[in-house]
């Protein structure tokens, strides 16, 4: 940190980790659930009328809402371990190199993962929908369609994945 | 290109598009139409179409049957799922849903006031209106005199008071006058539903033009056949091709100067998707067109099911089911006169 750069850069360093850390535990868990809930609504609506004449459907087209509903404990498992990262440091060090570090990556894997799940849900949803209107009309192409869900769900897991890697070096320095 | 309505669309109206999937589904297929070309009486055809899921609406009604009741019966069917989806509407949906039953209102008011200028009885003609063009105050079109009348008793309070102001005049109603009021009536409502359309954008603006686009052509066609030797003049035949659809302007052009139905082939085989059209037809038959345009109808509505989250599969469904009620009509005429031979002339199979 350079006393003679510009103001916004200094304003930039001198943010607590803390806050970049907390900010991203919040976005994981809250833009997964956005995610899992846009696509729970859109699959479920097309389920429930395309279910009054063709009963036969509902119980299969579950998955599609079980596939969204797995995308929201993906962020909540997410958010559990990036919360456990996160450490006290001695006041003097709070911005050294090291414990900045920590915070962004944090930030950095609560965002991987909230948006991850975000596009994520929707795709999955959107998909169940196809899938519930299809399955209304001709039962054999259910499971065709349940494959291309799974490539969508396979999405959120890329995210968490990533995320959890990103997380595991979050070291924050020690005392002296 | 389509705007992100895959995202949004399901909050509103996800429900109602499953449901009219739904009742799309229980379209009579080409198995069925077979089983009914081939029944003898009404009362077999009443038994066909008990096992579909016309079976509640006709299974109460006494023999012998008359074709009139078996439509009815089969109308009545159709209203009451148009109903059902118009009373779990939102907007825009339901003005969606309303533009479509405009069509039937024009028809309806054409048919009272045709038919009080033959001195028929009020309430015989109201029982042969449409259900779904009905509207409060119809029986007192039969009052008016002339069209301002016409306007200022009855029609300013419709839906259809916007559409008048081209064809308010003082002069007195003729069949000839009326079938131009109902040609011109029918015009303004396809350039304001086709302004609405594309006013609610995305893949609904996409598919709907087309369609619309399509039917504003084809009563062009039929405008043009029709009056060929009337004496309606080529200025007022050019008044009532719509604004819009693949013809305007430069075929509205030629086709307001044709004088016979070879000249109107000539003119329509310069666009492709009208060619194959009359590439069916031989030369100098002109009753086999209308089934053509049906089919081509059909054909066009069928697609708009290919696409998800938008409104004109709503629009496709209430026309598919009306050609199918068109088709048991004439299924039902043929075999209650005996022609069975001519069953295929007309019938024509929507899966």
């Amino acid at each position: 940190m350079s006393s003679d750069s510009s103001s916004w850069a200094r304003a930039l360093v001198h943010i607590s980790p803390y806050t970049f850390a907390a900010i991203g535990i919040a976005v994981s868990i809250g833009v997964s659930v956005l995610g899992a809930a846009w696509g729970i609504f859109i699959t479920g609506s097309s389920l429930i009328g395309a279910a009054i004449k063709a009963p036969r459907i509902t119980s299969k087209n579950l998955i599609s809402v079980i596939f969204c509903e797995a995308v929201a404990i993906y962020g909540v498992i997410v958010a559990i371990i990036l919360q456990t990262k996160l450490e006290s440091v001695p006041t003097s060090r709070m911005h050294d190199p090291e414990s900045m570090r920590a915070g962004y990556a944090i930030f950095a894997s609560g965002l991987i993962v909230g948006f991850a799940n975000l596009v994520c849900g929707v795709c999955v949803g959107v998909i169940g929908s196809s899938c519930a209107l299809s399955d209304a009309q001709n039962s054999t192409l259910f499971v065709k369609i349940l494959v291309i869900e799974i490539f969508g769900s396979a999405l959120g897991l890329f995210g968490v994945i990533v995320g959890i890697i990103m997380s595991a070096q979050a070291t924050w320095p020690t005392k002296a | 290109m389509y705007s992100w309505e895959m995202l949004s669309f399901n909050i509103h109206d996800g429900f109602l598009e499953a449901i009219v999937r739904g009742n799309r589904s229980g379209l009579l297929t080409a198995a069925d139409y077979n089983n009914l070309c081939q029944c003898e009486t009404l009362d077999d055809i009443k038994m066909h179409l008990s096992a579909t899921e016309y079976g509640p609406y006709l299974q109460n009604e006494p023999s012998p049957l008359h074709t009139t009741t078996i439509v009815e019966k089969c109308t009545l069917k159709l209203v009451d799922e148009y109903k059902h989806m118009l009373c779990q509407a939102n907007e825009p949906l339901s003005t969606f849903l309303q533009y479509i039953t405009y069509g039937h209102m024009i028809d309806n008011v054409v048919l009272i006031v045709t038919g009080t200028l033959h001195e028929r009885d009020v309430n015989e003609l109201l029982e042969k209106c449409h259900p779904l063009g009905m509207f409060d105050s119809i029986a007192s079109l039969a009052v008016a005199q002339n069209m301002r009348e016409l306007y200022r008793l009855v029609l300013v309070d419709t839906p259809l008071a916007p559409y008048f102001s081209e064809c308010i005049t003082s002069e007195d109603l003729d069949d000839m006058n009326i079938e131009i009021m109902r040609n011109t009536l029918y015009k303004a409502y396809l350039d304001d539903f086709y302004k609405f359309c594309a006013k609610l954008g995305g893949a609904t603006a996409e598919i709907m033009c087309d369609l619309l686009s399509f039917e504003a052509d084809r009563r062009a066609v039929n405008i043009t056949i029709n009056s060929i030797g009337t004496e309606l003049t080529r200025d007022d035949r050019r008044k009532l091709y719509s604004n819009f659809g693949l013809l305007s302007p430069y075929g509205h052009e030629e086709l307001a100067v044709c004088e016979d139905v070879d000249q109107v082939r000539g003119v329509m085989e310069k666009y492709p998707p009208y060619q194959s059209i009359f590439a069916k037809i031989s030369y100098g038959e002109s009753q086999m067109l209308d089934k053509a345009f049906y089919e081509e109808e059909v054909r066009r509505l069928c697609l708009s099911f290919e696409q998800q989250f938008h409104y004109a599969v709503f629009f496709s469904y209430m026309r598919l089911r009306e050609q199918e009620i068109r088709n048991l009509m004439w299924i039902s005429e043929c075999v209650a006169q005996n022609q069975k031979n001519r069953v295929h002339d007309s019938v024509v199979f929507i899966f």
